[in-house]
């Protein structure tokens, strides 16, 4: 063997093990962020025991924690964004995915899809104050209810609008892969385009849109910012949708920067390990579930 | 080591990046006097030719911040508890530099303005009185018409020191208010909804009819809000201004400043306002830190409360009157080197 060929194998095997080394440090990383938020964590739970999730009071000036109404201001928003937004999702990929595509009109929807979706989530908190808080105002005039114009359904309208684009994008990649002979076949027994999206299409590609719905929900989940300027910041379970509430994350910003005693700083970081957790279950399934697809 | 602690020393080891020369100062805290102090630290600089780094982190941060000693000086709107004292590896003087006050905001459609007393205030924030036409706010406040309307109240929804001097007053004006809510950056409030930080809240109070909410001073001025005139101990109803802010400060004060003037005892005094301070190490020998820069410190600690207090007016904060000027200065010149005081 020549000397060369020696060398080049070094060096090969050297970039492998690089390459293996980064990728190592990226599990390290999330095991090691895990582990440093169960750790400081821990005075928390020792301390607050399960009525950290079964209390309804957060009051850092006599130290009584529970998380329960940010958890289920967070579930709330998440869902009521996903019920919000999946129509219109389903309905845009569907477009793209089937009827526009290829086309210049489905190019352009591209590009403001991915534009939407690169908009930094303060300008969404913005435009939420300055023109959705008003519109829900008149709304809740409308039907009789204390007019704020912030809370939960706000934040819900804001968020929705913030994770179309993840739904679209994720739904019109598997409705293009449904494959063109079955479609054709159907279409040759004389279905309409109506009735081969819905017995062909969405029946074929439902998993995949299921996943883009959960990965949705994921960023919906952790959303801060956009969240923290319209929903109203109440540190209370919320009695309506039009409630003023609190998300996990908002709590975390709002509170880390000025909170003094040990046990209010181990309590936030409590609720970061909740939240990631609960991010964490939300991304693996829809992992998994585009997995199952792609064997299929 | 604790996560807690590695990051004051990262924020630390940012901030010295800056800190090339013997005499620059680093200092880090409350957010609420970061335009003035912005405005000095240059007009300072530029003229002894030091930089000085003020990062808005936060009255919490600054302390975490001084207690780690990564910085030179810390700046807080909350006193040191006792607890947090005790904690300090060295003796910390609370060096007032300027006055602040909370002002009462609202969003009504009327001309006149809104007379409001502890009882009033304290009773709309506990959720007692839920309409405007209240027969209470009606009669401090006759010949105005008040709407038969909810009033909604906003409140921080971040940690801070202006809630923290605001829930000060409440806790010494009702007993309710201290059993059941009590003081702090971030309390449990028994109604309303929150804004991050002053503009948050103004920008609620703004758009939200028939609302109610609490900002410093200069955010009402800039945001041309209406505030109401609050009665103070003495029973007169008085206006929010820097010099009645100023005036809450006269009166008896110990020496080592650490004082809350919510609800004055001062007759012209308003009476939701407060001290903001510069927090440094009473003995700046710590560290190897070096003569220079103690010496550095010393000297814009003096020019702060001197020459210094003719930039606050015009950025709308109360100069230090000059009983509490005295009582700075004496606490200025305590601080040592090495044991001895520095000249």
């Amino acid at each position: 063997m020549s000397n060369t060929y020696l060398k080049e194998r070094r060096s090969e095997s050297v970039f492998k093990a690089l390459l293996l080394l980064s990728s190592f440090i990226i599990i390290i990383l999330l095991f090691s962020i895990t582990l440093t938020l169960i750790i400081e964590s821990y005075p928390s739970i020792k301390h607050n025991g399960l009525s950290l999730l079964t209390g309804d009071i957060w009051d850092p000036v006599s130290e009584k924690y529970s998380i329960l109404p940010f958890i289920v201001g967070t579930f709330l928003t998440s869902i009521l964004a996903l019920i919000i937004s999946t129509p219109f999702s389903l309905a845009a990929s569907l477009y793209l995915g089937e009827y526009a595509e290829g086309k210049r009109s489905s190019r352009l929807i591209k590009a403001v899809l991915d534009l939407l979706a690169g908009i930094p989530s303060i300008i969404y908190g913005f435009w939420g104050l300055m023109v959705l808080v008003p519109v829900v105002r008149k709304f809740e005039e409308l039907i009789g209810i204390p007019p704020l114009g912030i809370g939960i359904f706000t934040a819900s309208l804001i968020l929705s609008i913030m994770i179309i684009p993840y739904t679209t994008s994720i739904a019109r990649e598997v409705i293009k892969l449904v494959p063109q002979d079955i479609k054709e076949a159907a279409y040759s027994l004389g279905a309409t385009r109506f009735e081969v999206i819905r017995d062909i299409i969405i029946p074929y590609a439902k998993s995949g849109i299921f996943a883009g719905i959960l990965l949705s929900f994921g960023r919906a989940f952790g959303e801060t910012m956009a969240v923290t300027m319209v929903i109203g910041n109440a540190n209370y379970i919320p009695k309506s949708i039009f409630a003023p509430a609190n998300t996990m994350a908002s709590v975390i910003a709002n509170e880390f920067a000025e909170a003094t005693s040990d046990l209010y700083i181990s309590t936030l970081i409590s609720l970061g390990l909740v939240l990631l957790i609960m991010s964490l279950i939300v991304n693996s399934i829809g992992r998994f579930v585009i997995m199952k697809l792609y064997v299929k | 080591m604790k996560l807690t602690s590695i990051v004051p020393l990262l924020i630390g080891a940012l901030l010295s990046i800056h800190n090339a020369f013997s005499e620059d100062l680093t200092g880090a805290g409350a957010s609420f006097p970061y335009p003035l102090y912005s405005k000095m630290f240059s007009e300072y600089g530029k003229q002894y030719k030091i930089n000085i780094n003020y990062q808005s982190i936060g009255s919490g941060g600054g302390i975490k911040q001084l207690l780690a000693k990564t910085i030179d000086f810390g700046g807080s709107d909350a006193i040191m508890s006792d607890e947090q004292l005790s904690k300090a590896p060295g003796k910390i003087l609370h060096i007032p530099t300027c006055l602040g006050s909370v002002v009462i905001v609202y969003n009504l459609n009327i001309k006149d303005e809104l007379k409001l007393t502890p009882d009033v205030i304290s009773d709309i924030f506990l959720g007692k009185i839920k309409k405007w036409n209240d027969p209470k706010i009606a009669e401090l406040n006759k010949g105005i018409k008040l709407p038969d309307a909810n009033i909604s109240v906003v409140h921080r929804s971040d940690g801070s020191g202006t809630t923290a001097i605001f829930t000060d007053y409440l806790s010494k004006v009702s007993s309710e208010w201290k059993n059941k809510v009590g003081t702090g950056t971030s309390v449990n409030w028994p109604v309303g909804i929150g804004g991050k930080g002053n503009e948050g809240v103004a920008g609620l109070v703004k758009q939200v009819p028939n609302s109610i909410g609490y900002v410093e001073l200069i955010y009402a001025i800039q945001n041309k809000m209406n505030y109401a005139a609050i009665q103070n101990k003495a029973g007169k109803f008085i206006k929010p201004t820097l010099e009645s802010t100023s005036k809450a400060a006269e009166i008896e004060m110990p020496d080592d400043m650490r004082i809350s003037i919510t609800n004055t005892d001062s007759p012209d005094g308003y009476p939701i306002a407060g001290f903001t301070y510069i927090l440094v190490y009473q003995e700046q020998k710590y560290d190897n830190r070096s003569l220079a820069k103690a010496r550095s410190l010393y000297k814009l600690l003096n020019w702060i409360i001197n020459e210094g207090q003719k930039f606050t007016t015009p950025l709308h904060y109360a100069p230090l009157p000059e009983a509490a000027k005295k009582k700075a200065q004496a606490l200025i010149q305590s601080i040592t080197y090495d044991g001895k005081p520095i000249e």
